[in-house]
């Protein structure tokens, strides 16, 4: 690099750099927290809802599956599983688990009770109804 | 080594290396589990052994960036470290915290584990990579405090180098943004919008300092370069960091629940976060290029030319690869992001460690260089793990494009499941080559314990 360049130089362009552009973030951050409340409905956050989250987090669904394309890719994307299956298969289907067919991949049995199943599909379907600017590309997630 | 108190580094570096090996060896269960699914089903569910290989991961990077900050800042402020003492106890102290953790998640089943360790109290687990339980995320949070404290107050009394501020800099950034996984809202698109300031936030930003500051300290050290001209790369290099990588976080705010302009905040400016990473590889070459000295150590020297070179090309050009968002809308949460994550994890923060490791480790041992044989050993490790590497990113891009093709495109796509059967021999392949991998790291170590040759002393 150029003598007439300084290191003072690239030192101010990243401090003033790194300063601007994180003003420039909180900024859009504070504008999508605005706009959020029309995307993510969350005047539909019921009880049963969080208390769905909080089954989700503590059987770390997120270690095999991906909610809105983000968590583990060894299993089915499941931002969309309410619509592609509907809340009574989701029930049974964690229900039925393990299907033990040999050399298939395994999902455990977490035990859930009629009412924690029934959270859990609250929360799954509050998640289907996300803005998620038409994402997934189809209906297989 | 010139100070005393950089020998606190070695038990830093010691346990990275051991936590790798444990991360390579859950990797690889993992690797078999896609290809037979019920693999150590259920003393093992994948999700189990997903969170000890990556959360063995982060753990190994902290211990790998903490020792190097104990073996760089007493030489680059040319005074002994604060407190050698806070430093041997917050390395006990996390160590036992990481392995409790581990076992906890083999042991307990995860929900049990979240009841008994204050989950209810504040909910933080389950979120990934964010898996710890909450005593442990506090345990994380004091002993970087107390590491934090040491180095600052290190460098608070001696002499102030650029390349001392910048990993301080980018050691409490680490540190902050860490907070943000104390944050978990019941709202989704918020848990997910904040999640990212501390995954996002550290591998595209502040851990980038890091990596910059400790390739620089490398480099100074290798090839005897003036520091004027090597601390003004840094700082350009950390610049184009911060500009392209704050804002390049919209490149996550595509599909979350987030308003659409993200679409076009977060591809322009993450499609220029390549710069960066292709500024350190020409920064890499350029100083060993104007050496002005033969360091004895080519191992080390051939680390940190990797790190410029793997960083590249996993974090810049597998990272560009599906940053547009018309590109990510059909390889978002596919085996692409896998490739990606591996080769970009890999080939940063994974080789400015080894290089730092390289290039310390001997010093700390009493020596300036490693015997010729160990250093061929090292090298081969290199080449090995470097390559498998590459080949399990090939193999993983390859499925994820065919995942892409049957799953997400066309009128008739496949389930989930049915596209996984179709690519699985690019699993085979994948898990193939991870033993590969495993073969280089096993060398790894034992080039550590050759015995042949003479090492070389003074310079
Ligand atoms: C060499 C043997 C390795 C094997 C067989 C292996 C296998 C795997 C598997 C199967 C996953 C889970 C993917 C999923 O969620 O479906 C994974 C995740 C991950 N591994 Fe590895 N791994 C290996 C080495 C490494 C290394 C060396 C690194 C770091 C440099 C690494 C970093 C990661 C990361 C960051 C993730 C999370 C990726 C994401 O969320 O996109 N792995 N690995
Ligand atoms: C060393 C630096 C980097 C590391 C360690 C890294 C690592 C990762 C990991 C582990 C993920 C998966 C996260 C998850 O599990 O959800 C990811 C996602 C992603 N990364 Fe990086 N990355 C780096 C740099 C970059 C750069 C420079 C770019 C862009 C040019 C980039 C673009 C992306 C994109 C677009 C995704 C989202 C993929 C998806 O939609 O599924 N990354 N990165
Ligand atoms: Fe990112």
């Amino acid at each position: 690099m150029s003598e007439t360049f300084t290191k003072a130089m690239a030192r101010n362009i990243f401090y003033g750099g790194a300063v601007f552009f994180f003003l420039l973030f909180l900024g859009l951050t504070f504008d999508t927290m605005q706009t959020l409340p029309k995307r993510d409905h969350r005047e539909n956050i019921t009880d049963s809802v969080v208390r769905g989250k909080h089954i989700w987090e503590t059987r770390d669904c997120i270690g095999c599956h991906t909610l809105l394309g983000e968590g583990a890719y060894f299993a089915p994307e499941l931002g969309n599983v309410y619509t592609r299956r509907g809340g009574p298969f989701i029930k049974a289907w964690i229900a039925a688990q393990p299907t033990g067919a040999p050399g298939r991949r395994q999902m455990p049995q977490f035990n859930l009770t009629d009412q924690e199943l029934d959270d859990m599909v609250a929360f799954l379907k509050w998640t289907s109804e996300v803005n998620t600017n038409k994402w997934p590309p189809n209906i297989e997630g | 080594m010139q100070f005393q108190s950089q020998a606190v580094a070695k038990p830093y570096f010691i346990a990275a290396i051991g936590l790798f090996v444990g991360q390579i060896l859950f990797g690889l269960i993992m690797g078999y589990q896609y290809v037979v699914g019920d693999f150590l089903f259920p003393a093992i569910p994948f999700n189990v052994a997903r969170m000890v290989h990556t959360n063995l991961l982060i753990v190994w990077l902290l211990f790998g960036f903490m020792g190097a900050a104990y073996y760089m800042i007493p030489e680059e402020t040319e005074t002994e470290l604060f407190s050698p003492k806070l430093a041997l106890l917050m390395f006990w102290i996390f160590l036992v915290a990481g392995a409790l953790t581990i076992v906890g998640y083999l042991m307990v089943p995860y929900a049990t584990l979240a009841s008994m360790t204050g989950n209810d109290i504040l909910p933080t687990m389950g979120r990934e990579f964010l898996e710890q339980p909450l005593i442990t995320k506090v345990g994380i949070v004091i002993v970087a405090l107390a590491f934090l404290f040491n180095i600052s107050m290190t460098v608070l009394k001696g002499r102030k180098t650029s390349i001392s501020l910048v990993m301080l800099l980018g050691l409490w950034g680490l540190a902050v943004f860490f907070l943000f996984s104390f944050y978990n809202p019941s709202n989704l698109v918020l848990d997910k919008y904040f999640w990212w300031w501390t995954v996002h936030l550290w591998v595209e930003g502040v851990w980038e300092l890091i990596l910059g500051a400790m390739l620089a300290f490398v480099l100074i050290k290798v090839t005897g370069v003036d520091r004027e001209v090597i601390e003004k790369w840094l700082y350009i290099i950390i610049a184009m960091t911060l500009i392209t990588g704050i804002i390049g976080t919209g490149h996550h705010y595509f599909w979350i629940g987030t308003p659409e302009y993200w679409q076009w905040f977060g591809s322009v400016f993450s499609a220029l976060e390549p710069i960066p990473f292709f500024m350190m590889t020409v920064f890499a070459f350029n100083m060993v290029n104007r050496r002005r000295r033969e360091h004895p150590n080519k191992a080390a020297t051939l680390w940190a030319l990797g790190t410029g070179v793997m960083a590249f090309l996993g974090a810049g050009v597998w990272g560009f690869l599906h940053t547009l968002a018309p590109v990510n809308f059909f390889t978002h949460g596919t085996q692409v992001t896998a490739a990606h994550g591996h080769m970009a994890f890999y080939g940063a923060y994974v080789m400015v460690n080894l290089a730092m490791i390289s290039y310390a480790m001997p010093m700390l041992r009493g020596r300036t260089a490693n015997s010729g044989p160990a250093q061929t050993m090292e090298m081969w490790s290199f080449w090995l793990m470097t390559v498998s590497i590459v080949f399990i990113t090939l193999f993983l891009t390859a499925a994820g494009i065919l995942q892409v093709w049957l799953q997400r495109m066309g009128s008739t796509p496949l389930g989930f499941m049915a596209a996984q059967d179709q690519i699985m021999i690019f699993y085979w392949l994948r898990e193939i080559t991870g033993f590969v991998f495993l073969l280089g790291l096993v060398l790894y170590i034992w080039s550590f314990f050759c015995k042949k040759g003479e090492a070389q002393t003074a310079a």
